[in-house]
């Protein structure tokens, strides 16, 4: 088998036709780690010897023929996932030793699959960042050079999966996190309808952006995924009735450009990247129209009150009483703050501190009550586009990967990497970032994400313009 | 709107998150550049802050638990600290001395 160019699909294909068995294919995955991953660091910890077992049981499925799409397939977590019995650190110093009480429901459903859980991989803090330098445990290198970040904040994922030490994986997206490093690393990477895949057993950051979502080497293989973890769950009071995805929508090629948006901050070469891709879409039977999105230009300032809101909110139960970390002190306010303290790393410390400021009495209004009024009119915004079009074009990212530690000390800086994906999260909206192109950086060519919008419950548009975008590449 | 007075240190104490003095000092710049970037969003749609609908918290119906204790010694062995079946802190009112 070559790891280069396999697929979900076709791995499927050759394990039912047993050209080579499911512990054949997780060894093959088990060694490319264990050659590359000292290096990379995309794995924060690896299940060898449970994933041989999982393979094992997965053989015995597919010699009874009872294979379902995802049997016997190697897959990577996302260290802020709960799989009953391992540790989820949320790449957390404040978790470090936590074991997981419970099945996350993505999990559970990737079980009933028989799938092949190779390990949890490395994360920003609390999901946290845009680089994977804000986990407790070391950054993430990106596979395409070692000197540059994967993305982040699921950094690790996108890294494995990159650098053949995952057939697949899973990522959390509150602000781009799943989209970015995708972009970054020269994979796919899909943030479903906020709704249509349970939180349940995700290690909340902001519970109103966070969806759970798939990363692949292809739009087919990201949707297999995404089609084994997606459905109404009772135990997620937000996840969205399975009815809610049965409306048929014709997807008629039409496809907006907020140019005017595309500008700030971009590399010229990204962006011609993009306008190539635009133009192969064209001549493909796309038609490209220039739509407004007025409010949008607010979205990143609108997503770091919301953000650290609801992360201060969210991160208020690590307290050093019920699990994780508990620092002894003498009286119970100072068991919480020096367990706090301690085990929190600096820039979840900063998004706890502005997450207070903007809720506290006196400034609520101006900050927190604001963005979540002028998130409204981003929604409205896209809305309103989606009305003309069947699917918004932007680049994942505004710049290719950018160098370890080059935004490290500047908040606004790294935020500003979020630029083209947190409308989404505000949104709630579908989105994709498949690879379109590389451009040069110091020597080495770095890949280059192209995303596409959907309005909610529009997944088949993304994996047919996506299908298209790979394509066009050729 | 007024440039806001930020006190680091009640903040991280609203938030019971111990914070060095040198950290102090660094967020002291820090916060209000954030805080400064963010303030972008007063110059949205007039009109917007008295728009009530939207998004909604979402609660399920307090009803229907499970079996009493069946997650108990799961949830137990996370506790740092336990006295039989109970998670044990540490005193939390004091008799104040006269």
């Amino acid at each position: 088998m070559n790891l280069d160019s396999l697929t979900i699909a076709e791995a499927r294909r050759a394990l039912d036709v047993k050209e080579y068995s499911a512990l054949e294919l997780t060894d093959a995955y088990l060694d490319e780690i264990s050659k590359r991953d000292g290096e990379i660091h995309a794995y924060l910890e690896v299940w060898e010897k449970s994933a041989r077992e999982e393979a094992k049981a997965a053989d015995a499925l597919i010699a009874k023929g009872e294979s379902k799409p995802l049997t016997g397939i190697p897959l990577a977590f996302k260290d802020n996932i709960l799989i009953e019995g391992h540790t989820a650190s949320a790449g957390s110093k404040i978790l470090e030793n936590y074991k997981a009480s419970y099945d996350a429901t993505v999990i559970s459903k990737l079980k009933e699959h028989n799938a092949v859980f190779l390990g949890r991989t490395n994360c920003d803090e609390f999901a946290l960042g845009s680089s994977t330098e804000n986990s407790a445990y070391g950054p993430t290198k990106n596979p395409h050079d070692l000197s540059r970040v994967p993305g982040g904040t699921s950094g690790g994922s996108t890294a494995a999966v990159a650098a053949n030490m995952a057939l697949g994986g899973l990522g959390s997206d509150t602000g781009g996190s799943i989209r970015q490093p995708s972009s970054l690393c020269g994979v796919v990477g899909m943030k479903p309808t906020y709704g249509s895949v349970s939180r349940y057993g995700l290690i909340a950051a902001a519970s109103s952006l966070d969806q759970i979502g798939s990363i692949g080497k292809t739009v087919a293989d990201a949707r297999s995924i995404f089609e084994g973890i997606r459905g109404h769950d009772k135990h997620d009071s937000t996840s969205l009735p399975d009815s809610f995805f049965n409306e048929k929508r014709t997807v008629k090629k039409v496809i907006g450009v907020p140019r005017a948006f595309l500008k700030e901050g971009s590399d010229a070469d990204v962006l011609a990247e993009f306008e190539k891709t635009l133009e192969n879409l064209q001549s493909t039977g796309y038609e490209i129209r220039d739509v407004e999105l007025p409010n949008v230009p607010y979205s990143l300032a609108v997503y770091y009150i919301i953000n650290p809101a609801e992360v201060s909110t969210n991160l208020a139960r690590f307290d050093g009483i019920r699990y994780g970390l508990s620092v002894p002190a003498g009286d119970i306010q100072s068991v919480y703050s020096k367990t706090r303290g301690a085990g929190f790393g600096p820039e979840t410390r900063r998004r706890i501190l502005v997450g207070t400021f903007v809720l506290s009495a006196g400034y609520a209004d101006a900050y927190y009550r604001k963005a979540r009024a002028v998130r409204e009119l981003i929604r409205d915004d896209f809305k309103r586009a989606f009305e003309s079009v069947d699917a918004i074009a932007m680049p994942t990212s505004p710049t290719p990967a950018f160098k370890i530690g080059e935004k490290s000390d500047d908040p606004l800086a790294m935020y500003a990497a979020d630029i083209f994906t947190v409308p989404v999260n505000l949104a709630g909206v579908p989105a994709i970032s498949v690879p379109s192109g590389m451009v040069p950086r110091e020597g080495k060519n770095l890949p280059v994400g192209f995303q596409i919008i959907a309005p909610h419950g529009g997944e088949d548009a993304l994996f047919t313009v996506g299908e298209d975008v790979e394509k066009g590449r050729g | 709107m007024t440039k806001p007075d930020i006190d680091v240190a009640a903040l991280a104490k609203l938030a019971r998150l111990e914070v060095s003095a040198e950290e102090l000092a660094k967020l002291g710049k820090e916060i209000p550049n954030i805080l400064a970037f963010v303030e972008i969003i007063q110059q949205a749609g007039a009109g917007a802050e008295h728009k009530g609908e939207g998004l909604q918290n979402v609660m399920r119906a307090d009803e229907n638990p499970h079996e009493s204790g069946i997650h108990t010694e799961k949830l137990l062995s996370a506790a740092p600290a336990r006295e039989g079946d109970r998670i044990a802190v540490k005193q939390v009112i004091s008799r104040r001395k006269s």
